[in-house]
């Protein structure tokens, strides 16, 4: 391609974070010192080869932010010139993503998180506390951040450090002075496993999020805060790779007779049969498949894939190693959320640890077959998380959807055929091959089978991740989760997230169930469980909603990009307390938003966008006047 | 020089072998199977390879179009000629799903038509479409009513971009089609000068770090003008005019010729106005440009009404 790049100096800094990862430039022509004489003599790659790097274009860009804390034009050219991408292109990508600053910004910042779990546990008297957004002091600042996963830590934030070497840390619960010491702290936390610490220690530190560790009875979550996340040893000791084992003996027409026998679904929030997909893809013709797992976890109230992979890593490279075996795919990827550091590090520890062993690489646990995978991280988009996004991004393109059909299990990553699954799907996986089929149907109910796991938060006493059975009820989880937080009656509950529904209190008996809860037009989605009691300021819950979904469309269709602000606008205008007659037009004008938005959106975003906001209004819930938080309960 | 030169005795002409009266033809190609649907209640039958649009215009069914243009991949983006599709949890747009075999399609259902005058009205509250043909006539068909999002509905606003002789970008205008991107990029002109950045309402067609026109990749071959579907891109010239009050359509007429810069053969459509060219464009169905012109073919106009220089 011929380009024109601007020829401007990227800081040594920046250089270096580029070099770090794409090697030296090989001449002056992709960013070296010029040497007229020598690059003159200079061959360049043809253009399949530099096609094939462009999946390198965010890896380059995160770098830069990882190193100086944000990316200056000069650093975007210079990642241009090496990667041979037109400058306009490099900018579109790097705007599209909010962990990207494009603007200075100081090394130290707190993504502070503000979202609907993190609000009820008072995130906005934290921000409240720490003055101006933005304000740089001391080389730090900090900034609103939609959900961070750590919802059962509430309200919680994320420090990260650029440097040479880049540090984050979790602060929760987090408070204005809590924050303050993280970052005032010169090298911040000595090793980002610290966590992974021994024995009682470490189970008394899963159990802030997993209440459940250590009952024998789990299966997702059996080796949770049980086993070293760092060590293959311990994970084999408790069952680790039984899986494999087991989808080997079988072949892989045997492995997806059995998932369709154990009736796996996706745990994504889909629920497409696993089977299905991974038998989709092995029967293409074409012969370079991938496997992709999906860890972009971003749904408002989920943190299930992030605890799985930061405390049984091996699982899911194990469920990804035989999805790859059976699909024949011998290049898998993991798409993991930008802004979970230790999940990313544990699981590079753990692919390091298997390909060291033979479980990864070109010799897959000695049965000839090749298959490795490799970690990209994402920065900061909701969307990415759209099975079709995530490959636009992973692909080195701006996080925008496709056009469906084709499905990716023929047209996927790179154009080829593409086995995609969450996180804890593919950790299901080696559970039901070591169970077999027949034993995970029989737990659960009717087409919702195996074990579950559920994102409980929100007004209850311990919030944390849970696993049961399909077909348990929010009071069962509640029960589990110690009741209440604060001894006041339930008013809602938010199923599946932002994404997701309400529902009211007269649902707590309805089990949760993929048909369960269809039945009374909700969904599990990625099994959040939000409880709301009757102090909650339901409203503001909602216009927070409306506020994601308006910040987090990637604005390519219509019916989203502006859809989603015509909701937010007229959730504030209902706010403000109108004349009844106004409130049943912004009504009547959020019906027909939603409709439009379900019909007419290209993807799952902009499709549920109005999805929780009309299931509240319709329930009743979050009327501006009969909802506003009573006096003491602003929360 | 060779002595032998002159010595043409007993040279031996090579005689050519006569000519094959066959002409060099292409192999032939199978006819594409043909297939049948339905539509709104009727059966249509159209290529196997078609568009949903394409089996609706095959039977006379206008469908309102924005972002897409039959000489670029269609990106499905602004959503307005999305179709009822029975079995399809969602509607479809039309310009990018293919026809298949037995498919049931409505296109004047109550969800299509919501879906469509929702489409309008976002746009219409957002943008401003009044330089958009076409557009104000479907907003009559499909009772669209922008203006009951209130007053402080959020628009894209934003001062005219002036910032070179040969065009204005009036991102006021700009409905994020992406017809620009794609002509600019592998769709024509392999220039990669803008592309989409940003995200949600804030995403916007840009050069790189938002520079001017000058400091980009930018060729000025104007084929981003040539695809722009509400005047967001205009030529300078006619901007001007507008500015004046000048610009009057109804006094224009249009000249087909060949551009005369180079041996390509390029046509051009001479927009003139009053006796004087004011804008070029290319027709989208000529074989040798599908529309698409170079900087000279498009902007090379002003020497026609120069006074000759000189003695000449």
């Amino acid at each position: 391609m011929d380009l024109r790049i601007p020829h401007s100096e990227p800081s040594p800094d920046e250089r270096a974070a580029v070099d770090a990862l794409l090697g030296a430039p090989a001449s002056g022509w992709d960013g070296g010192d010029r040497d007229v004489a020598l690059d003159g003599r200079v061959a360049r790659r043809g253009l399949r080869a530099i096609e094939a790097r462009r999946d390198l274009l965010l890896p380059a860009i995160e770098a830069v932010q990882a190193r100086v804390g944000w990316v200056s034009k000069a650093a975007l050219d210079y990642i241009a010139r090496r990667l041979t991408v037109p400058p306009a292109e490099v900018w579109g990508v790097a705007s599209f993503y909010h962990l990207i600053d494009l603007e200075p910004a100081p090394p130290v910042v707190a993504h502070v998180c503000d979202d609907i779990a993190c609000r009820n546990a008072g995130a906005e008297d934290v921000c409240a506390a720490l003055g101006a957004e933005g304000a740089v002091a001391d080389g730090a600042t900090w900034k609103r951040s939609p959900c961070l996963g750590l919802c059962e830590l509430a309200p919680a934030a994320l420090l990260v450090r650029a440097g040479a070497t880049p540090t984050t840390e979790v602060v929760a619960p987090a408070t204005a002075a809590a924050i303050a010491t993280a970052r005032a702290a010169v090298d911040g936390p000595a090793d980002a496993s610290a966590g992974a610490r021994r024995g009682d220690a470490r189970l008394d530190e899963v159990r802030r999020s997993v209440p459940q560790a250590g009952d024998a009875s789990l299966q997702l979550l059996a080796r949770v805060g049980v086993v070293d996340p760092g060590s293959l040893d311990d994970y084999r000791r408790h069952g680790g790779y039984r899986g494999l084992t087991r989808a080997i003996e079988l072949g892989g027409a045997g492995v997806i007779a059995e998932l369709t026998a154990g009736r796996l679904v996706g745990r994504g929030g889909a629920a497409f049969p696993t089977g299905r997909k991974w038998q989709a893809v092995a029967g293409q013709t074409e012969r370079t498949r991938y496997v992709v797992c999906n860890a972009d976890e971003s749904e408002p109230g989920t943190f299930k894939d992030r605890i799985l992979m930061e405390w049984d890593p091996f699982a899911v490279i194990e469920g990804m190693t035989i999805a790859g075996l059976t699909a024949g795919a011998e290049h898998g990827y993991v798409y993991v959320r930008g802004e979970y550091p230790v999940a990313a590090a544990r699981l590079q520890a753990a692919i390091d640890a298997a390909r060291a062993a033979g479980l990864l690489g070109a010799d897959v646990a000695g049965t000839g077959a090749r298959f490795d995978v490799e970690i990209r991280r994402g920065a900061g988009a909701y969307i990415c998380g759209e099975e079709t996004s995530l490959f636009n991004s992973l692909e080195g393109f701006r996080g925008e959807p496709r056009s469906k059909p084709p499905y990716p299990v023929a047209v996927g990553l790179f154009g080829k055929p593409t086995v995609v699954n969450n996180v804890e799907t593919l950790a299901n996986v080696p559970v039901l091959l070591t169970a077999g089929g027949a034993a995970f149907a029989a737990q659960g109910s009717g087409t919702s089978t195996g074990p579950k796991l559920y994102c409980v938060s929100g007004h209850v006493a311990r919030p944390g991740l849970y696993e049961a059975p399909f077909g348990v009820t929010v009071r069962d989880l509640l029960a589990l989760a110690g009741g209440t937080s604060r001894g006041r009656p339930v008013r809602a509950v938010l199923l599946g997230g932002a994404a997701g529904s309400f529902v009211g209190a007269d649902a707590l008996d309805v089990p949760l169930t993929l048909e369960g809860l269809r039945a009374i037009g909700a969904t599990l989605g990625s099994g959040v469980v939000m409880v709301f009691d009757d102090g909650a300021d339901l409203p503001g819950v909602l216009r927070r909603i409306a506020q994601f979904f308006r910040d987090e469309s990637c604005g390519q269709c219509v019916p989203c990009r502006v859809g989603t602000v015509r909701q937010d606008e007229a959730l504030h205008r209902l706010a403000a307390r109108p004349p009844a007659a106004a409130v049943a037009d912004d009504r009547a004008l959020l019906a027909e938003l939603g409709q439009a938005m379900r019909d007419a959106s290209i993807c799952g975003l902009g499709q549920t966008a109005s999805a929780a906001i009309e299931s509240a209004l319709a329930l009743g819930l979050g009327d501006p006047v009969a909802d506003a938080p009573t006096t003491g309960g602003a929360r | 020089m060779s002595a032998d030169h002159d010595d043409g005795a007993d040279r031996v002409w090579f005689e050519p072998p006569p000519r094959s009266v066959r002409l060099p033809m292409a192999p032939p190609t199978p006819a594409p199977a043909t297939i049948t649907l339905e539509i709104d209640g009727r059966e249509v039958q159209v290529a196997d390879g078609s568009s949903l649009l394409d089996a609706c215009a095959s039977i006379g069914v206008e469908t309102p179009t924005l972002c897409f243009l039959k000489t670029l991949t269609p990106v499905n983006a602004c959503r307005v000629c999305v179709v009822e599709l029975e079995g399809s949890r969602t509607l479809v747009p039309s310009c990018a799903r293919k026809a298949e075999a037995g498919m049931k399609v409505h296109t004047d259902s109550p969800r299509v038509r919501l879906s469509r005058k929702l489409v309008l009205e976002l746009l219409g509250s957002s943008v401003d479409l009044s330089q958009a043909p076409d557009v104000a006539r479907w907003m009559a068909r499909y009772d669209a009513h922008p203006e009951r999002f209130g007053a402080d509905a959020a628009t894209v606003a934003q001062p005219v971009k002036d910032d070179n002789d040969l065009y204005v970008r009036d991102y006021a205008r700009c409905i994020l089609c992406y017809k620009c991107v794609e002509a600019c990029g592998t769709d024509a002109q392999n220039t990669f000068a803008i592309a989409v950045a940003g995200r949600g309402f804030d995403a916007r067609v840009a050069t790189e770090a938002d520079v001017p026109l000058p400091a980009s990749a930018c060729v000025y071959c104007g084929n981003c003008i040539g695809v722009c579907p509400t005047n967001a891109l205009v030529f300078k010239s006619e901007h001007v005019m507008r500015g004046k009050g000048t610009w009057a359509p109804e006094r224009q007429t249009t000249t087909d010729t060949i551009c005369s810069y180079c041996g390509v053969g390029c046509t051009l459509t001479l927009h003139a106005q009053d006796g004087r060219i004011v804008k070029v464009t290319s027709p989208l169905d000529a074989s040798v440009t599908e529309g698409n012109l170079c900087i000279k073919g498009r902007f090379g106009f002003d020497f026609v009404d120069d006074e000759p220089a000189g003695d000449g």
